[in-house]
């Protein structure tokens, strides 16, 4: 009995994992996404810090730290103003590149999207 | 939701002290809670001032559903005191993020502070949107070159506010640059030993916690400027909690926020907003009296809490 409880429990894990990584692949349209294009901002940091992404791709960043935060290009290409908490930011990004950034308000918050 | 209003709302009638008031006495800085009971006999030549920071006015998180509100307490409080600041300073921080209207809503509201003038240092939340244009529109003026340093005498003790948040950069820490360090150093050099030196800024001056930033980089070129003198106050902000040092003749202060605390350096992943109830953060949000007694030293520094 335990042990068939068990393996119910790892399939149903293993749905969820299917069901994540087709949620993944829907947000990556049209061409199929490397990974989700989201990126958390929580506790001072970018997560993940490094975003690969297929060209035509619109990442959007999310605030969850109470603190203002903002998505400022390295290069002056893209930026967002303060993101308040649960404030989103999103970018498309239509040419492949490497693209760097970082919180105007906390430059040692940096991050990357890179663009195939 | 109500109940937790209501304890707040009494908390806040209990409230006795969320301003430093600094108080110089003979060159040393000294503060006190700004409680009622804080009525002093005042010896001839001494006086008061109070110092805010940190109003960030827009906040809304966990630990302040109401910036506002907590400013004006604030206020109150300041206006409550036995004896009349002589002036006030902000040490910047005033808005959350240069939340559109917040430079408006601070203004407003500092206009209802019984003194006789509020001077002014930025921090990175009034100018990292628009590097600093807002603001120095505003407070630049009479400032060293519209830039937002600049110095004053008060009975004669020397007061300085550095502006150390527009080349904030690197590791986010702050920085006063070249031509402000070039300005202090002149600014004090005609001056006695023996002048009381007041220096203000937003982020502290020594290296609190350089790891979240919490530090000026060349900060030590300025002390050296200030090492001479008999008596150094330096009171920032920017960390949202009372740190104190000593270092020879000069005494290190940092003041509360009047909107959030922060926590203490190290002891979480980050800084930023504490995540806790509004009734605990009351008791670690607040204000800064300062008192100058002729003869005493060192200034009196005194913080209080809202709660």
């Amino acid at each position: 009995m335990k042990t068939s409880r068990t393996a119910w429990k790892r399939s149903r894990r293993a749905g969820l994992a299917v069901v994540v990584l087709a949620v993944g692949l829907l947000a990556g349209s049209p061409a199929p996404a490397a990974g989700p294009a989201t990126v958390g901002i929580k506790e001072f940091k970018f997560t993940p810090p490094m975003l690969t992404v297929p060209v035509g791709t619109t990442v959007t960043w999310t605030n969850r730290d109470e603190e203002p935060h903002t998505i400022t290009s390295a290069t002056g290409t893209f930026g967002s103003t303060g993101l308040s908490h649960e404030e989103t930011f999103t970018q498309k990004f239509m040419r492949p590149g490497t693209y760097a950034y970082f919180c105007a308000l906390h430059p040692h918050m940096k991050g990357t999207v890179i663009v195939r | 939701m109500d109940r937790i209003d209501r304890r707040g709302f009494l908390q806040c009638m209990a409230w006795t002290g969320s301003a430093v008031v600094w108080s110089a006495a003979g060159g040393v800085l000294s503060s006190r809670l700004v409680a009622p009971a804080a009525a002093a006999d005042a010896p001839a030549g001494s006086f008061s001032f109070v110092q805010i920071s940190d109003t960030h006015v827009g906040f809304k998180g966990q630990a302040n559903s109401d910036a506002t509100a907590t400013l004006q307490q604030v206020i109150d409080r300041v206006n409550a005191l036995p004896t009349r600041p002589a002036f006030v300073l902000h040490t910047g921080d005033q808005t959350h993020g240069q939340k559109a209207g917040a430079f408006d809503t601070v203004a407003e509201l500092l206009k209802g502070v019984k003194t006789e003038r509020i001077f002014y240092v930025p921090g990175e939340h009034d100018v990292f949107l628009d590097g600093g244009k807002e603001y120095l529109s505003r407070y630049g003026q009479g400032t060293v070159g519209s830039r937002g340093w600049q110095s004053f005498d008060y009975k004669g003790t020397h007061f300085v506010g550095l502006v150390n948040v527009l080349k904030y950069k690197g590791e986010g820490m702050g920085s006063l640059g070249e031509e402000q360090l070039e300005w202090l150093e002149k600014d004090v050099g005609a001056l006695s030993g023996s002048t009381p030196i007041v220096v203000f800024s937003h982020v502290p001056l020594w290296a609190v916690y350089p790891q979240w930033g919490w530090t000026t980089e060349d900060a030590a070129r300025a002390l050296a400027y200030l090492r001479r003198f008999g008596s150094v106050t330096v009171l920032n902000g920017h960390i949202h909690q009372v740190v104190q040092k000593v270092e020879g003749n000069v005494a290190f202060h940092t003041a509360m926020s009047t909107a959030f605390p922060q926590p203490a350096p190290g002891s979480a992943p980050a800084p930023g907003p504490m995540k806790i109830p509004e009734a605990e953060a009351r008791r670690m949000i607040g204000v800064t009296e300062v008192a100058y007694v002729p003869g005493k030293h060192p200034l009196a520094v005194v913080d209080s809490t809202l709660a």
